[in-house]
């Protein structure tokens, strides 16, 4: 027995040993990755950032080089914190916060000390770098917006967060990435991808020199520059003329479904949200609750359509055989359903058929066809899902599915919309609002110009988009393939006609411009806010939709003015001065022009925080001010840029 | 002509062939823990792997020389080299160097030279001689004192030395004393010295002393002759007294270094951010060889490609660590097998000294596998974390001219020994 004890306690001890190794190398070790190896220095190289141009091919977005000062806090030495603070102009505290905050991040991982250094401080930095062991400068690039115009459409690039690095590896802490507009739904593109050289280190985190000779290292591959639909000079001048207004302008040309202008105001400037003093920036425009300038009202904004909503509701009609086109019905100054009653504008007595009911845009008209659509199989039920099948093909009330960053469904309801109102009966006077765009309809402005782009097309619309080519790359097909509404091409064409007559003689006439026949339909839209709790009635908003020439359309737009009272008094002139610039690049109708930069909403937009009992449409005054010279001055640069 | 050729076969060849095995692989970790990445110079004596080139072979020379002298020499000057290498331990004192806190070496112009790596072989002369006598029997106290004094003369100088690990390696003396017949009771207090005191530690005092009394209960009421309740309350009390003097000696008494060490071992430290600490400062080396095995999986990064062996992330990577090496750029395949040939050299050497005819060949036989394998088992068990840090270096296998020689000559004396078994009658 006593000869056996050695014996065994050698074997007992290899195979605890074997066990042990198994276990580390082979049940908790990590299939070997370069990449996870922290003997190994990663140094990763940024592309250039793709450039974006506008559909003229002037350059909006370059790039420009940005310094950041990065901390791996294992690696400090004591140093003269004093003079480091003054070379990085940040005080001791923050200093010390930072510090701890790169501290938490982790002991050997790269944090962002202080980002975005301007050129000059990094010049005299740059001399001094080596005191400061644990410290180094991290180069990388920064956009440079050549005009003022845009920000809404172009986004910016901002850090990534934890929860971006967490889902996509591709991401490393202080890296860039792209936040709104184009610059997030293109940002695969855009960005290239970063090249990386692997360096040996030593226990002291020195480097020894390339790993393996640099056989795995990466070239950096250049992001891809864009050309983007959006013309410049035309967005730049609805900027202009949406300044002291909130609301969204969106303006697509029908032909191809591509973006024109889009524009929500207010808007800011994108050279604010560069460099530095981004995050400050920043926090203001997101914290600006009122105004709201990060909101994107031309994609974001969902509003009752109000009046332009009666065209598909004349369109439906004929499509269902509701009405014909020589039918005429009876006005008397509004609709009596039930007991209710609906007004309406027109002089008692007057007869209208579909063409003259949209130039009057007269209620009655499209509140009795909206009945008979939902009637006709004498149930309302069925009436009103066809009802929205229709709608739906015009591409309300779902998601466009195109490459912008943000959007919005809309609403168009369906008999399931209403079952839990309605749980047992359904009548077609429930929801009679919904016949001239009121009541449970909703949509955005880049949908009911897309509506209004599928009308000039009579019958189908290409989904809107931004992108009009990538260098070296093909736009998704499915921006180059129609998609047809519900409607006979022929039902479009009485519907065209009224809205010319909008413009001929109706509600829009004297928005006329000499030599294009435009086309259009005004909108006025009541809406609410709670103030305290209290449901209160603001000044109604002010839409329009139209588009030009009525032959061959090269131009689709909707207007949304918030609180601009009836259609034609803001946006109906911003729809006629933006179809005039991009017809024939002048102004004739500098009148329009000069009463669209005198007259502000801003009082008007004042008062639900003014806390005062106040007026809205008749009782409220319009607010005329002085041209902003200083305003004029930035177009003006803008389009010498362009 | 005949005789000559038989006696040179006489030699254990599978123990030789082992011993180069250990010795070619543990140079080309050497070679891959020490090399700066410039062209390779084996002969410019300036780098560790350089050096270890010539010492392995010089030791091949120290091979022939060891193997050439008469076996009875051994047997027979057993004493005076005993004290010979005595002497050398208490010259230090006077002539020595100090390395790293230990002052246990010679400078020798071109190299160092511990003794206490020599001593370790003569100990185990002493001690084969010692037991060999037919007047010693160690079933008798007295003559374990004695044996017992021979053992410690060396460990002492070795530990006033401030070399811990050296003095540790003289605890593989219990093997051969229990295998030449040292009381069972020995055994028995060393396993429950080291239980109760790791428990103690590890669970605290109330745990263990609730531990011991059952056991002791379970133990007596298992019995079918009922002894005297004098030896179970016996037990209890003096395991209990033991568990508080560890808890005092590991409070009060033992230096800092070793504190944080055990507390590492046992895993006592349970706050997060003195971990972090803890894996900067004290626990760093076993952190990074750790991880710089873990990190060779199962096939390893393949020689020379070790990137944490390449970066030095290891310190003393090529003595004490060199496992590490093994571990990183040959995987589990690599250590398994280092593994495996440690243990089939320690059960060959075992094995023959079963077979020897002279008590004294086996006694220093098993000497020398009771060595072996506290170096191996303290090395190995050390750098995966598995065992305390203590500082000694993995036999054959660690960079180190003294180390390699002091097992060459101590594993090919008994290759000699064992060769002249059939002369012995």
């Amino acid at each position: 027995m006593r000869q056996f004890l050695l014996f065994i306690s050698v074997v007992i001890v290899g195979l605890l040993f074997t066990a042990r190794l198994f276990y580390l190398q082979v049940y908790a070790s990590d299939s070997y990755s370069l990449y996870e190896d922290n003997a190994i220095r990663k140094v990763f190289k940024y592309p250039k950032r793709g450039f974006v141009y506008d559909r003229n091919g002037e350059l909006l977005v370059a790039n420009q080089p940005s310094y950041d000062v990065m901390v791996i806090p294992r690696e400090v030495k004591p140093l003269d914190t004093l003079e480091f603070c003054q070379l990085l102009k940040i005080d001791k505290e923050q200093f010390k916060k930072q510090f701890e905050k790169a501290k938490n991040y982790s002991y050997r991982l790269p944090y962002v000390f202080v980002s975005q250094l301007s050129k000059e401080d990094y010049a005299i930095l740059q001399e001094k770098m080596r005191k400061y062991e644990g410290f180094y400068i991290q180069k990388r690039s920064l956009r440079q917006y050549e005009t003022t115009i845009g920000a809404n459409v172009l986004g910016d690039i901002g850090e990534v967060n934890n929860a971006i690095i967490n889902k996509d590896p591709y991401y490393k802490m202080g890296d860039l990435i792209g936040k709104q507009g184009v610059e997030s739904s293109y940002e695969n593109i855009l960005r290239g991808k970063k090249g990386i050289e692997f360096i040996q280190k030593d226990r002291f985190n020195r480097n020894i020199g390339p790993y393996k000779n640099g056989e795995y290292d990466t070239v950096p591959k250049p992001g891809k520059d864009i050309t983007i639909t959006i013309d410049a000079k035309l967005q730049a001048y609805g900027e202009l003329l949406m300044q002291n207004k909130r609301g969204g302008v969106i303006a697509i040309e029908p032909q191809t479904g591509e973006i024109l202008a889009m524009i929500s105001a207010p808007t800011y400037d994108p050279n604010s949200l560069v460099g530095r003093k981004r995050s400050k920036n920043f926090t203001k425009l997101y914290y600006d609750t009122i105004a709201k300038p990060l909101f994107n009202r031309s994609l974001q904004g969902v509003y009752e359509p109000g009046s332009p909503f009666k065209l598909l509701t004349g369109l439906i009609a004929l499509q269902e055989g509701a009405i014909d086109t020589s039918e005429k019905i009876t006005c008397y100054r509004g609709y009596k359903y039930g007991n209710r009653f609906m007004k309406c504008h027109c002089v008692s007595g007057t007869r209208n058929d579909i063409v003259s009911a949209i130039e009057k845009s007269c209620n009655a008209y499209f509140a009795s066809t909206y009945r008979r659509i939902l009637d006709k199989n004498g149930n309302a039920s069925t009436g009103i899902d066809r009802w929205s099948e229709h709608l739906k093909s015009f591409g309300l009330g779902a998601f466009l599915n195109n490459d912008l960053s943000v959007g919005q469904p809309g609403r168009i309801p369906d008999r399931k919309y209403y079952s839990r109102i309605y749980p047992n009966t359904f009548y077609s006077t429930y929801t009679i609002s919904n016949s001239i765009g009121q009541g449970e309809v909703a949509t955005t402005p880049i949908q009911l110009a897309n509506m209004v782009a599928a009308i000039a097309n009579k019958g189908y619309y290409f989904t809107p988009h931004i992108i009009k080519s990538i260098s070296g790359d093909t736009i998704p097909s499915k921006y180059k393939t129609p998609n047809y509404t519900t409607i006979d091409k022929k039902h479009f064409d009485p519907v065209i006609e009224g809205m010319y007559e909008v413009y001929n003689k109706g509600t829009a006439s004297f928005l006329k411009v000499d030599g294009i026949d435009i086309c259009g339909k005004t909108g006025t839209v009541e809406n609410f806010t709670k103030i305290d709790g209290v449901r209160t009635q603001l000044t109604d908003h002010s839409i329009f939709v139209a588009f030009a020439p009525k032959d061959n359309p090269k131009i689709a737009i909707a207007v949304f003015v918030e609180n601009g009272y009836w259609g034609s008094r803001f946006a109906g002139k911003i729809a006629s001065l933006m179809i005039e610039k991009h017809i024939k690049g002048e102004i004739s109708r500098t009148d329009l022009e000069h009463w669209l930069l005198t007259h502000s909403l801003e009082n008007e937009y004042a008062k639900p925080q003014s806390g005062q009992p106040f007026g809205i449409n008749r009782q409220s005054q319009l607010q005329v001010v002085p041209i902003d010279k200083q305003a004029l001055q930035i177009y003006q640069d803008n389009n010498k840029k362009l | 002509m005949l005789r000559e050729t038989d006696r040179h076969f006489k030699f254990d060849w599978i123990t030789i062939i082992l011993f180069f095995i250990l010795v070619g692989f543990g140079w080309l970790n050497i070679l891959s823990a020490s090399h700066t990445g410039e062209t390779l110079d084996y002969f410019n004596f300036q780098d560790p792997y350089s050096k270890q080139l010539i010492f392995i072979l010089l030791s091949i020379v120290l091979i022939i020389v060891t193997l050439s002298i008469d076996s009875k020499f051994y047997e027979r000057f057993s004493g005076i080299i005993y004290i010979v290498s005595l002497l050398s331990l208490a010259g230090v004192f006077i002539f020595g160097k100090t390395i790293n806190g230990s002052t246990s070496w010679y400078n020798l112009g071109i190299m160092t030279f511990q003794p206490s790596e020599f001593a370790k072989a003569a100990t185990g002369l002493a001690v084969a001689k010692y037991i060999s006598d037919l007047h010693t029997d160690i079933k008798y106290f007295k003559d374990q004192i004695k044996v017992f004094a021979i053992i410690a003369v060396p460990a002492i100088l070795i530990l006033l030395q401030n070399d811990t690990g050296s003095t540790l390696v003289y605890a593989s003396f219990f093997f051969v004393l229990y295998r030449e017949g040292l009381p069972t009771l020995y055994l028995i207090i060393a396993l429950l010295v080291i239980v109760i005191g790791m428990f103690t530690l590890k669970f605290g005092i109330t745990i263990t002393a609730i531990i011991v009394v059952l056991s002791v209960i379970a133990h007596y009421f298992t019995r079918r002759k009922k002894p005297s309740l004098f030896k179970p309350l016996f037990i209890i009390m003096v395991s209990i007294l033991f568990s508080f003097v560890v808890r005092y000696a590991y409070n009060n008494v033992i230096p800092f270094h070793q504190k944080d060490r055990i507390s590492i071992w046992l895993r006592l430290e349970k706050d997060p951010a003195e971990l972090r600490k803890m894996r900067q400062t004290v626990a760093y080396n076993l952190n990074e060889s750790e991880k710089a095995i873990s990190s060779g999986g199962f096939s390893g990064k393949g020689f020379l490609e070790g990137t944490r062996t390449t970066g030095k992330f290891v310190p003393e990577q090529h003595t004490d660590y060199i496992f590490s090496t093994v571990g990183e750029e040959w995987g589990f395949i690599g250590t398994f097998g280092v593994v495996i040939v440690f243990v089939l050299l320690i059960i060959r050497i075992l094995h023959l000294s079963e077979l020897q005819k002279s008590q004294f060949s086996r006694v220093y036989g098993y000497s020398v596998a009771s060595i072996f394998f506290i170096h191996f088992m303290i090395n190995i068990g050390m750098v995966m974390g598995l065992i305390p840090t203590i500082g000694i270096p993995l036999p054959l296998f660690s960079y180190g001219g003294s180390g390699l020689w002091g097992f060459t000559i101590l594993l090919f004396i008994f290759v000699k020994l064992d060769s002249n078994r059939i002369n012995e009658w």
